[in-house]
């Protein structure tokens, strides 16, 4: 079957084939990173001045691999591009057998690619950004223990394996924003990032127990097959609970407030982690799950709802952002609520899903690394009312941001292009007052993009210099500039090479089915994004191109003081949950000092004075001793004559 | 006629008369002579009921009891003389040392 793109959407069926061949070393996708991390963490400073070059080599090894892999899997025919690799046997208990396997098939394979490939340039980028840092080499320590963790993710053949793979990515993402320990808001985003997580890890943890518990088996051959023969009730709560998983990992809506404070960590980071990534799981898991979803249009209007609001909330949020790289998370957020979108459509759209989700992974990518470069050259500073014409002094920053930026605003032939129409298109045909919705709130997020990310350009890169004389901004040396450059060239390519000739639909088509219709490049919908992108693009040049950018921010209408708070999500999430979680706490503390404290201590103090009392007996005379061995004896005698009689 | 319930009658007596002795009396010799006063008393009740049940084992168990009477009163009186040595005193509530 090669997925027909006309007829009816096909729904996919999973059959595994045994890795054989080249494919047979598929671990050592993961061995690489990993004993990069063992290797430098653990060999500690001693490791300082060759450690960041075993921490670059080994995302590269592992896209090496990863390219082989995927050269030895085009050679197959399209039914057995899905092989299974089993590993070892993880839990070997009657009734619950959970082996490591690794999965290698057309999805998969994607997202290794993008996760090696993206992820090397990002480590050689590093090298140079984190040059004067002192403690460079625990860097790639945790970067490497996030790619192998990631890895593991995208991997796994079972859903146990992919949890492990995702709480790695969480853990990694925790020592990665708060690497710079000794800043406390550092250390209080990774915490809130890592909490933010856990809320969204409760929810696929309960999927994971409920397909347990009705399947008997987590693999995802197993479930998958099992699936059609469950009730309504249970494939709709296993898709919303994904969908709060997908939430927590993700940063959509409601758990979306951890990622704007993730950009406390290195930029690096940001750009791996929290835009081509780790964010990302979330839509790999929706994807990857879509048997399950397939079964449930409740769970999966939940889905593309869920997009649509984030898609909106991260625009509105990154309009009135000035930390550049806030506005980026914001951008990202946003970015990814297409991705959820497209993936709530159903096989409609889970391919454009994947596609916009790779284009992504490039160009956001290489947008983080030239805010990098910026934020590099002008001292750590972030806030974009302190840039201003930097185009003359970074050209290559500005280039290559710019193809970027060219390509998330969707002009063409950038990447943007491709990827977001056909899900803005997919989302319309879904037909009745739901598709018109999502369809709408996707065109109007397409021209709020081209606004932001247009604010950012003109902000940063054009009109007067707005640095003072301590900051001495030049171009970026080379290892910074080579990978930005790479990714400009993704963000170029990327889109059209994966939408023209339905290139990735139809490779995808084993694993997620594919769309029903297929549209041209030129409908009414593209005319009608790109006519929103001009008009964007076109308001923000009114306001910031053309006149002077104030050094300080003006005071704003409520909806920019709604947006630079980020739409109150911090003060819901604070008195929603965490006033009445703090009362919570407050609560049992004093119960436990007065209540449990207060009986404890009031039965000691009981014994005490008891026994106080009784001592008095021991004074020590003779006689009263010999008086109360009489008693007791009267006592002991008159009980046996009472039982006798 | 004299049957053995005046014996066990005697013997309670005198038991009683011993243990109101070990109670009442400050003297340690005096209430060891109450304590040799109730085990006499406990040897007429044995003897007596062996003559009831018309076998020796009663008279038996009189002959153990002299002989532990006879044993605690040679360690008893040993102690008394030790204790009369360090404090002067023979009366009991003059040892009061070991007390809360």
């Amino acid at each position: 079957m090669t997925g027909s793109v006309a007829g009816a959407p096909s729904a996919a069926v999973m059959h595994t084939v045994a890795a054989v061949g080249v494919q047979r070393a598929a671990w050592l996708l993961l061995v690489f990173p990993i004993a990069g991390a063992i290797i430098l963490l653990l060999g500690g400073k001693r490791t300082n001045s060759w450690g960041h070059l075993v921490g670059v080599a080994m995302p590269v090894a592992s896209f090496v691999y990863g390219l082989i892999a995927f050269i030895a899997m085009l050679g197959y025919p399209a039914s057995q591009r899905s092989r299974d690799l089993h590993l070892y046997s993880w839990i070997p208990v009657a009734g619950f057998k959970v082996s490591i396997g690794l999965l290698l098939d057309p999805l998969s394979i994607c997202f290794v690619l993008l996760i090696t490939g993206v992820g090397s340039l990002i480590h050689i980028f590093a090298v140079g950004y984190m040059a004067n840092d002192p403690e460079r080499r625990r860097f790639f320590g945790y970067m490497n223990l996030f790619l192998a963790a990631m890895l593991l993710l995208v991997l796994a053949d079972n859903y146990l394996g992919l949890y492990a793979g995702w709480e790695g990515v969480g853990l990694a993402s925790y020592l990665l924003i708060g690497f710079w320990q000794y800043k406390p808001e550092a250390a209080t985003a990774a915490k809130k990032a890592f909490i933010a997580n856990r809320v969204g890890d409760a929810g696929l943890s309960l999927a994971i127990m409920l397909m347990f518990a009705q399947f008997g088996t987590v693999t995802f051959a197993g479930v998958f097959g099992a699936v059609h023969g469950a009730s309504k009730g249970v494939v709709t709560a296993l898709g919303l609970l994904l969908l709060l998983g997908a939430c927590g990992k993700s940063a959509q809506l409601p758990l979306q407030s951890w990622l704007l404070d993730a950009m406390e960590g290195p930029t690096p980071v940001s750009a791996l982690i929290h835009a081509a990534t780790m964010v990302t799981a979330g839509v790999y898991l929706i994807v990857r799950s879509n048997p399950i979803f397939n079964l449930s249009p409740d769970a999966r209007l939940a889905v593309a709802i869920v997009g649509a609001a984030t898609l909106l909330f991260g625009a509105i949020i990154g309009c009135a952002k000035d930390d550049i790289k806030k506005a980026l998370a914001g951008s990202t957020m946003s970015q990814i609520g297409y991705m959820m979108l497209a993936a709530g459509l159903g096989p409609a759209g889970y391919a454009f899903a994947i596609a916009h989700l790779l284009a992504h992974g490039f160009f956001k990518a290489g947008l983080f690394l030239g805010a990098g470069s910026v934020k590099h050259e002008m001292d750590d500073e972030v806030d974009m009312r302190r840039f201003g014409g930097l185009r003359k002094v970074m050209p290559i920053t500005f280039v290559t941001f710019g193809f970027g930026y060219l390509a998330i605003i969707g002009v063409p032939p950038f990447s943007g292009f491709f990827t977001k129409d056909p899900i803005i298109e997919a989302a319309f045909d879904k037909g009745g007052t739901s598709g018109a919705i999502l369809g709408t709130a996707a065109l109007i997020g397409a021209g709020l993009t081209a606004f932001y990310m247009t604010r950012v350009m003109f902000m940063t890169f054009t009109g007067e210099r707005r640095w003072d004389d301590k900051v001495h901004p030049h171009e970026a040396p080379p290892v910074m500039t080579s990978p930005m450059i790479v990714l400009a060239i993704g963000s170029l390519c990327a889109g059209g090479f994966l939408i023209v000739d339905n290139r990735l639909v139809n490779f995808l088509a084993p694993v997620v089915g594919s769309p029903p219709t297929s549209h041209g490049f030129i409908t009414p919908v593209s005319g009608g994004s790109l006519a929103l992108v001009i008009v964007g693009a076109a308001i923000a040049w009114a306001m910031y191109g053309r006149r002077e950018v104030p050094a300080t921010a003006p005071a704003g209408s409520p909806l920019t003081v709604a947006a630079r708070k980020e739409l109150y999500g911090n003060a819901i999430n604070e008195s929603l949950l965490m006033r009445p979680g703090q009362w919570l706490t407050r609560l049992s503390v004093f119960f436990d000092n007065r209540g449990v404290d207060g009986l404890v201590n009031t039965l000691a103090a009981a014994m005490g004075g008891t026994s106080g009392r009784m001592r008095r007996i021991e004074n020590g005379f003779v006689r009263s001793y010999a008086l109360l061995m009489f008693l007791g004896a009267a006592l002991l005698v008159g009980a046996l004559l009472l039982v006798r009689i | 006629m004299v049957s053995p319930a005046h014996f066990v009658a005697l013997a309670v007596v005198l038991f009683v008369i011993g243990a109101v002795g070990v109670l009442a009396r400050r003297n340690a010799l005096i209430i060891f002579m109450c304590v040799e006063l109730m085990l006499n008393a406990v040897n007429l009740a044995f003897v007596a009921f062996a003559r009831l049940h018309g076998n020796l084992n009663g008279q038996v168990i009189a002959f153990f009891v002299m002989v532990i009477a006879a044993a605690e009163v040679v360690v008893g009186l040993a102690i008394l003389t030790s204790i009369f040595r360090a404090r002067r005193s023979a009366s009991v509530d003059d040892a009061n040392l070991l007390k809360y």
